[in-house]
């Protein structure tokens, strides 16, 4: 298919939300109709953007093909096309897009079946993938911002999608405030490209920043800088994570497909788009890999201590876009990229198979009116026996995740450790990214089986008589799972290194070689060869499999008691149960001042007090004093009147006559 | 069409019919019984918007300066007389209020059971108010129609108004009077003193003052005229912190009063700077000291009206504050003086217009239900009245400026195009999209999401028919100026071109250096 159908990507799902959100209005239970929309229009999307793919996959071009729709926005030398850009980058961005959120909008069919806010929900996804696909086909930056900010619209809507909890409203706001903290960053880095580069269209900046700019210059470092906020905002990063977990409070689909699969890996995007800038800053790039490292360490750290499903697999995601950072900040742009694809594919199969599972436990405490808490592993165990099919594929993800070969985590993963070890040549920092991502590695592979281990091992915990209720999820809920799980087995095979048996065979990797050359003529990847490689790789599968086995150890050795039983965290775990007092600490230090400041001293004691008080009704009090002064001085009495006018006189005369 | 409106001769009389058929039609609706006189004043608004709608065609707005000029002397020993034009800047202040007014006088059909005929009456005196103060190129007829303004909105308030009506109209009219009156005064002073200079020769006209604005003598007078301007103006806009008659003007105003406030009369603050204040004392107003004033009080205005409307338990107010802050972008924009900026600053104040008209009208039509305005006696109405919290997210999320939606078109440009100048100012004040998410969403939360937790709450009826059509064309205003903002960015390029032009002092192309025509002709 010609890449000039390329807006039919985005009006499909556009037209799929219209429909859905008319229904939502006007026939909120024509149930029928929108599970065929809501998933139909989806599908029909991938198809044309597999046509598309197809028609360029013997040709690949050399430069984006950019399809201009309408000219938007226009003033003086800023001229703002609403234009499209097909290109190897964007292709897989749109095909890992309409891939998966076709399956997610399927399995959305089955887990949101009784949900009386079915049309509503379907309106809202479909709005989400016309964003998303704005996003990652937008050909310039203020383009692509309108997905940027829109994505962030419709997870604000879907995380607060049960708005009647408080919680989740809660959650949905902060997610939408925190994102826009980040794009400030955006804007600002927008406005410094404007004016240093003289356009914001994707091509012109990979083509006339190396002129444009100084390698290494501040300039290129700041512009990086305020878009790796950005960044931070919507991957959720180091200090602006904090939104992601509570973002769980939506459901579980939207969890899948917005916080793992798509949205918040758009960060990850970003760079890889602008990869020319970040090749030019240096500085910039050890950020990105540092807080990359460090978010990955951090964040699953807190993972080792989570009991809510869902919260494991929340911070594991935070963890998971700190190594595609850690990957693009060691100007591995391929190796981030990669690991954004194997990783939507495991952490779709992740969050989707959590679903399944919540789905059950839901439906078995909804039987008995149990009012226990469907999410918390210390409430399941021993659900292999229940639930078989979500059990293996969760357990294959769990080898992806943790980096087992040949399962698809382990290829993106390794070749991203190794492009850091690789830069620790040039710059030794890089040595202790690795390392924290080695460590991070074996958190991950603990606290991931340490979620198999809960939830499908041991004894069950659920209760006499709601195990009786627990089964496994419907064909339209398990489909989808196996067909993630199958590309989460075989996804390595996109870019598999060197060594391995097919030979030097890189697919993923010279697919992106148009666009991301620039950057790699800027700032070469050094991949270590030879004994180095497979020394490298024989640690990162001994960490794996220590950490699977330990995770599996350590759950299993003592008995786990029920959620409501379980007794209180002590030491260090009641940090990391609570996640670093984190949110606590901003609450307290930024939330709340604020707050108070804007009603305590800007409302009450400068608006209310000062300006309008003193200063406005002041100057009228003022005026009537004096007016009052006036009136009583015309007192009719004529002896003051004398009194007045002679001391008049006397004071006139006396200055006359000096 | 273009053929059939050349053949009556369009161009010739749209702007006199107007400024009279409001005038003229407010007598008739004054003396029509209360049911007649509110559906006249619908009819006159919509034949108003309807004569107006062509000017979209017929301006040529590319010149950049006025077009449709129309001098017939007045009080000639005075040189005073009524001269009317328009170009894309006032074309586009023209059409919005054209377009609001019987969206005002449709959404009062319900809220007014008192004394009709004059309310109505007074939309429309009003309504000739605004149109006179976007047209009027003659600095006497300006000033009428700048005050003419002020008694129907006076009475508007103080009659139709809430509970604390008579002070909040005592102050927006003390208040606003206070400033205008300086800028009367400022603008004898600059007729006389070109009388002086120009041979004795009298004159209120526009163009004429704008080519005496540079001689020596102005000069020196200069700082304090402009002075003079600058609070008149300040306090219409409202710059902080001239702001405080606003949220009590807003919270006691009817709801069409608060719309008319909102969308059309704080535009009047900052059109004032870009046609006169600035373009007549461009040295004074971009002298260091002043930039840096008035740019720190548009920063200060962003984020302080922010922060402040984010604290206000009535949602009435909430929305005042957050003008404070959104005309503050349209502050900076004005004086960057860049094409961005300019521009944006003139999509931020249509925009304004129609997200926070829009608002304003959302609030009414729930007060007119629940008879409260406290955003914590709502809760949980998006079950109950799901149109209604629809349409208030939609406008909401403009507000905040969600790229896709108006507000984004101009507070992007602004801040784009001030860059630039203004780093540090500008960076400041990007931070207010941050603030603006915080306050417009918690109300959000407060009001319609949450537990439907007030059993008061649980029966209010949805939106009817004739409340969505009051809402209907600002919505796809609002859709359509964040999608294709172009045509209406176009039309006013040249005009701001002009605008930069003059306050850099640079000669306009293809002109004289005193650009004394128009007037002169």
């Amino acid at each position: 298919m010609n890449p000039s159908w390329i807006w039919l990507t985005i009006a499909l799902p556009f037209a799929g939300f219209l429909v859905n959100g008319t229904l939502a209005l006007v026939k909120p239970d024509a149930k029928r109709v929108v599970s065929l929309v809501g998933p139909g229009v989806l599908l029909a999307a991938f198809g044309v953007a597999a046509a598309i793919f197809a028609g360029l996959w013997s040709q690949p071009p050399e430069e984006s093909i950019v399809v201009p729709l309408w000219a938007w926005i226009g003033a003086g030398a800023l001229e703002i096309n609403l234009a499209l850009q097909v290109d190897q980058l964007s292709l897989v961005m749109l095909l890992v897009v309409t891939g998966v959120g076709s399956l997610i909008h399927i399995f959305s069919v089955g887990y949101m079946h009784a949900d009386p806010g079915f049309a509503r929900f379907f309106a809202y996804l479909n709005l989400f993938v016309v964003f998303m696909l704005v996003l990652v086909l937008g050909s310039s930056l203020p383009v692509l911002f309108v997905g940027w900010e829109g994505v962030g619209l419709c997870s604000y809507l879907l995380i607060g999608f049960w708005y009647q909890e408080k919680a989740n409203a809660d959650a949905g706001k902060k997610a939408f405030i925190v994102n826009r903290i980040g794009d400030v960053g955006v804007m600002i880095a927008m406005f410094l490209i404007f004016w240093s580069i003289g356009s914001l269209e994707f091509t012109d900046i990979a083509k006339r920043a190396p002129e444009a700019l100084a390698v290494g210059g501040t300039l290129v470092t700041a512009i990086t800088l305020f878009l790796f906020l950005g960044c931070a905002g919507k991957s959720a990063q180091i200090p602006l994570y904090v939104w992601l977990p509570d973002a769980m409070a939506g459901p579980t689909p939207v969890s899948a497909l917005i916080h793992a699969a798509t949205m918040v890996t758009a960060g990850v995007y970003l760079v890889a788009r602008t990869s020319v800038l970040f090749a030019m800053a240096p500085v910039s790039s050890m950020v990105v890999a540092g807080v990359g490292a460090l978010t990955a360490l951090f964040a699953a750290s807190i993972g080792l201590r989570q009991y809510d499903i869902k919260k494991v697999l929340a911070y594991s995601t935070v963890s998971q876009l700190g190594y595609m950072f850690l990957g693009v900040g060691s100007a591995a742009f391929t190796a981030g990229v990669f690991h954004l694809v194997t990783h939507a594919f495991f952490k779709a199969l992740l969050f989707l198979g959590s679903g399944s599972v919540i789905h059950a436990m839901h439906h078995a405490y909804h039987a008995t009116h149990s009012h226990d808490d469907p999410q918390d592993m210390r409430n399941m165990g021993g659900l292999r026996k229940d639930m078989p099919v979500t059990f293996w594929l969760m357990l294959l993800a769990t080898f992806a995740i943790a980096g087992v070969p040949p399962f698809s985590g382990f290829f993106s993963k390794d070749e991203i450790l190794a492009s850091a070890f690789g830069r620790g040549a040039e710059h030794p920092i890089y040595y202790v990214f690795w390392a924290m991502g080695a460590v991070a590695a074996l958190m991950t592979a603990f606290y991931m089986m340490r979620l198999i281990a809960m939830t499908f091992f041991g004894e069950n915990r659920t209760g006499e008589k709601e195990r009786a209720h627990l089964h496994e999820a419907p064909a339209v809920m398990t489909g989808p799972l196996l067909i993630l799980g199958v590309l989460t087995v075989v996804g390595g095979a996109l870019n598999f290194p060197t060594f391995w048996l097919t030979g030097p065979h890189h697919g993923l990797e010279s697919w992106l070689e148009p666009v991301l050359a620039p950057a790699a003529k800027l700032m070469p990847v050094h991949l270590p060869h030879g004994a180095t490689e497979y020394a490298l790789i024989g640690a990162a599968v001994v960490i794996a499999l220590l950490g699977l086995t330990a995770g599996y150890r350590a759950t299993l050795s003592r008995k786990i008691p029920v959620a409501k039983d379980a007794p209180e965290e002590v030491g260090f775990a009641k940090v990391l149960f609570h996640k670093y007092y984190i949110d606590e600490i901003y609450q307290s230090l930024i939330v709340r001042p604020l707050v108070a400041l804007s009603r305590l001293v800007l409302w009450k004691v400068v608006d209310q007090g000062v300006i309008d008080g003193l200063g406005v009704n002041g100057s009228g009090g003022l005026a009537r004093g004096l007016g009052w002064l006036g009136g009583r001085l015309q007192s009719g009495q004529l002896g003051l009147y004398v009194l007045v006018f002679v001391v008049g006189a006397v004071w006139l005369l006396h200055a006359v006559v000096r | 069409m273009v053929n059939f409106l050349a053949s009556v001769n369009y161009t010739g009389w749209i702007l006199h019919v107007l400024l009279a058929l409001p005038l003229v039609g407010s007598v008739a609706v004054f003396l029509s019984p209360a049911a007649l006189a509110k559906r006249l004043a619908l009819v006159l608004t919509i034949v108003e918007f309807l004569l107006s709608a062509p000017l979209w065609f017929m301006v040529n707005t590319a010149s950049g300066t006025m077009e449709l000029v129309a001098t017939i002397p007045w009080i000639p020993q005075w040189g005073i007389s009524y001269a009317v034009g328009i170009d894309g800047i006032s074309l586009m202040m023209v059409l919005l209020t054209t377009m609001l007014m019987p969206l005002c006088v449709l959404g009062s059909f319900s809220y007014i059971t008192h004394r009709e005929p004059g309310y109505y009456a007074l939309l429309l005196v009003l309504t000739t108010g605004m149109i006179g103060v976007f047209v009027a190129i003659d600095m006497f007829l300006f000033y009428v129609f700048w005050e003419v303004m002020l008694i129907p909105m006076y009475f508007l308030i103080g009659i139709w108004g809430g509970k604390n009506r008579l002070y909040a109209a005592l102050k927006f009219f003390i208040y606003t009077m206070a400033g205008s009156l300086l800028m009367l005064v400022a603008i004898i002073v600059m007729v006389r003193v070109a009388a002086v200079m120009g041979g004795g020769k009298v004159s209120f006209s526009y163009f004429h003052l704008l080519s005496y604005a540079q001689t020596p003598i102005m000069g020196r007078l200069a700082p304090w005229l402009f002075l003079a301007f600058f609070l008149a103006f300040a306090i219409k806009v409202p710059i902080f912190p001239f702001h405080t008659w606003l949220p009590d003007a807003h919270v006691e105003a009817p709801t069409a009063g608060s719309v008319i406030l909102a969308s059309v009369l704080l535009k009047m603050g900052t059109y004032g700077f870009l046609r006169f204040a600035v373009p007549f004392f461009p040295n004074i107003a971009f002298s260091s000291g002043v930039t840096a004033v008035v740019t720190a009080l548009a920063v200060i205005g962003i984020v302080y009206g922010a922060l402040v409307a984010m604290v206000q338990p009535d949602i009435k107010k909430l929305v005042a504050y957050s003008s404070v802050s959104h005309l503050g972008f349209a502050m900076l924009g004005i004086w960057a003086a860049s094409v961005q900026g300019v521009q944006g600053a003139l999509m931020v104040m249509i925009g304004h217009g129609f997200s926070t008209g829009a608002l304003f009208f959302l609030i009414g039509m729930i007060y007119e239900r629940r008879h409260t305005r406290e955003i914590d006696a709502y809760g949980g109405i998006a079950r109950v009245v799901p149109i209604f919290s629809l349409i208030l997210t939609v406008v909401a999320l403009a507000s905040i400026g969600l790229p896709g939606l108006n507000g984004f078109v101009g507070e992007f440009l602004v801040l784009i195009g001030s860059f630039k100048q203004f780093p540090i100012a500008t960076g400041i004040a990007t931070t207010g999209v941050i603030f603006a998410a915080a306050y417009l969403l918690w109300a959000l939360q407060r009001m319609i999401f949450n537990k439907l937790d007030k059993p008061e709450n649980e029966a209010i009826p949805d939106l009817t028919r004739r409340e969505l059509i009051v809402l209907v064309p600002l919505l796809i205003g609002i859709v359509w100026m964040g999608l294709y903002p172009k045509p209406v960015l176009d039309r006013m390029e040249p005009a701001a071109r002009r605008y930069i032009l003059t306050a850099k002092g640079l000669p306009i192309p293809g002109e004289a250096i005193t650009p004394t025509r128009g007037a002169a002709q």
